[in-house]
């Protein structure tokens, strides 16, 4: 096992989550989990609420820190320095460079009010990545024309729909070029009817190759886009399968239980 | 799938809404404007104010340089105040028990001194220190000065002024840092920027709306505030205008014209405040 230096390794999964445990005081939300995503794959994670799968989602790019084992994005460990005794916390600004490599969408959109949806889209480009301005502009015009938002480059956040929000956070988060895109219930607090706008993105998205972590409720997204489907419960992964595995034929009673309970 | 039922009776017409009859409070703002005619009449008309005066000495050099001097002060004082305001919030906020108790124990003192017994008492620095050095602790001295020669009334109006005005702004600006949520340094962070970035152009950006409205307030006041120099003697706007009064005892004139270049200043900072907030409330 080479856990130093990036890995050149062809068959070292994109995500690898490795024993990881975390407690917010005295609440274990996470109980020894491992999960690992290989490059290209999209992997579900369903679970009831209280689960863990959004904390999960949030200390694979570090937006909450671990407590104990490891996980390892595009061949580093976010936030840490890999050293002989274990992993040692690293400086925010440090952790801030390792996080361009991973894209995230939140449920509650978090677009920045104050900003065009073009700057939205552009601001990170030319301060985090130091791209020209007429570089950076041309990708966001593009982006925002791959999302189907084209013409809304001028207007505020505020004027749009939850469900074209959510189509401008997910242009954002590529305009980084990430290699790994994690979304946190992206259409969780949106409109039933401005749903499919968002999924239909997602799905292009995952066509295209992207490699994808996705929390959601959306059983039929997981069943027709997903490689692997993760059901968590009680901060612990019960089962891990293909689609039809898990959300046809459910070996634990606990994975039956929800999704029959969620039809 | 059938259609919608049209209703076999025709409806009744739309009943017709008619406006509030508001003739009494039409007559209460008639009332109001007779009094203000009544008051204007007796204003100009009235010799005591001397208005001829006040005329005289609206564009006199020793009140031109004295109006100087305030918007000196308050805009030297109010930097200070927001800068170092800006610097007590983050410490405020920041994980670090010893920077939070630090930040609150000065927010604590200054707000609970009096403002005119801190003047005085920055004015008086030379009775408790007689001269001021930097240097290594226990070590050679680096510099030395005279407290006298750095305590000026203008060195003293602007620490006390400044330091006094930074505690004030510091819980404004924590209570505006604090109002933008959560998931905006969450979006920041999760776009590769570093705390300083998302400090500086995604929070504090939003931070604006809540914060410019008080501290528009606290300038405003501050305006007025300095007129306490005149007690350490630093011929301010109504110092000056006193001064020119203990001369040619136009008591009343004198004092209209300080007022009415009060009221100038005040309603260019009002008219500055309206464009800043609408910058910020942009999106």
């Amino acid at each position: 096992m080479d856990d130093v230096g990036s890995s050149r390794n062809a068959h070292a999964p994109l995500v690898d989550i490795s024993r990881v445990s975390k407690s917010f005081g005295s609440n274990e939300v996470l109980k020894d989990v491992s999960l690992q995503v290989e490059k290209g794959q999209v992997v579900c994670i369903i679970g009831p609420s209280g689960s863990g799968k959004s904390t999960l989602l949030n200390c694979v790019n570090h937006l909450e820190p671990i407590d104990s084992g490891s996980i390892k994005t595009a061949g580093q460990y976010i936030g840490y320095r890999r050293e002989k005794d274990g992993l040692h916390k690293l400086s925010e600004y440090a952790a801030a460079k390792q996080r361009r490599a991973v894209g995230m969408v939140f449920q509650q959109f978090n677009l920045f009010p104050h900003m065009t949806v073009r700057e939205n889209v552009t601001f990170s480009q030319t301060h985090v990545l130091k791209r020209s301005r007429t570089e950076a502009t041309t990708i966001a015009g593009d982006l925002l024309a791959r999302v189907g938002l084209g013409e809304k480059g001028d207007a505020y956040p505020s004027s749009l729909s939850g469900g074209q929000q959510q189509r401008v956070a997910i242009a954002r988060a590529l305009a980084l070029d990430p290699q790994v895109m994690l979304f946190d219930e992206p259409t969780s607090a949106l409109d039933p009817e401005l749903v499919d706008d968002v999924l239909v993105v997602m799905k292009k998205l995952a066509a295209s190759g992207m490699t994808m972590l996705v929390v959601t409720h959306e059983l039929g997204f997981a069943r027709e886009v997903a490689d692997v489907v993760v059901f968590m419960a009680d901060g612990k992964i019960v089962e891990t399968g293909d689609p039809t595995s898990v959300l046809e034929n459910p070996v634990e009673a606990r994975t039956r239980q929800f999704i029959s309970r969620i039809h | 799938m059938t259609a919608v039922q049209t209703p076999q009776k025709a409806l009744p017409e739309p009943l017709a809404i008619h406006r509030r009859k508001t003739r009494l409070s039409w007559m209460f703002a008639g009332l109001l404007v007779l009094i203000a005619m009544f008051a204007a009449v007796s204003v100009f008309g009235n010799e005591n104010f001397g208005w001829p005066v006040v005329a005289q000495y609206f564009f006199n050099i020793q009140i031109l340089e004295g109006l100087g001097r305030t918007v000196l002060l308050t805009a030297v004082a109010m930097s200070i105040g927001i800068i170092l305001g800006v610097v007590l919030a983050v410490m405020r906020l920041s994980d670090n028990v010893v920077l939070q108790s630090v930040s609150w124990l000065y927010t604590w003192f200054f707000r609970s001194i009096p403002q005119l017994v801190q003047l005085i008492f920055w004015f008086n620095f030379a009775a408790l220190y007689r001269s001021i050095v930097v240097g290594i602790p226990f070590g050679p001295e680096l510099f030395a000065w005279n407290t006298n020669d750095i305590i000026t009334p203008w060195s003293a109006a602007i620490l006390g002024f400044g330091l006094s005005q930074a505690a004030y702004t510091g819980e404004v600006m924590r209570a505006g840092i604090n109002s933008v949520s959560d998931g905006q340094r969450r979006a920041a962070k999760a776009q590769g920027m570093t705390p300083m970035l998302s400090f500086f152009r995604i929070i504090f950006p939003q931070a604006m709306r809540v914060i410019i409205p008080p501290v528009g307030n606290e300038l405003i006041s501050m305006v007025k505030n300095t007129a306490l120099v005149s007690t350490i003697a630093l011929a301010d706007l109504l110092y000056s205008a006193q001064l020119i009064y203990s001369r040619n005892f136009e008591t009343i004139p004198l004092l209209i014209v300080a007022t009415l270049w009060y009221l100038v200043i005040v309603s260019l900072l009002s008219i500055g405040q309206h464009y800043i907030e609408k910058h910020y409330n942009r999106g």
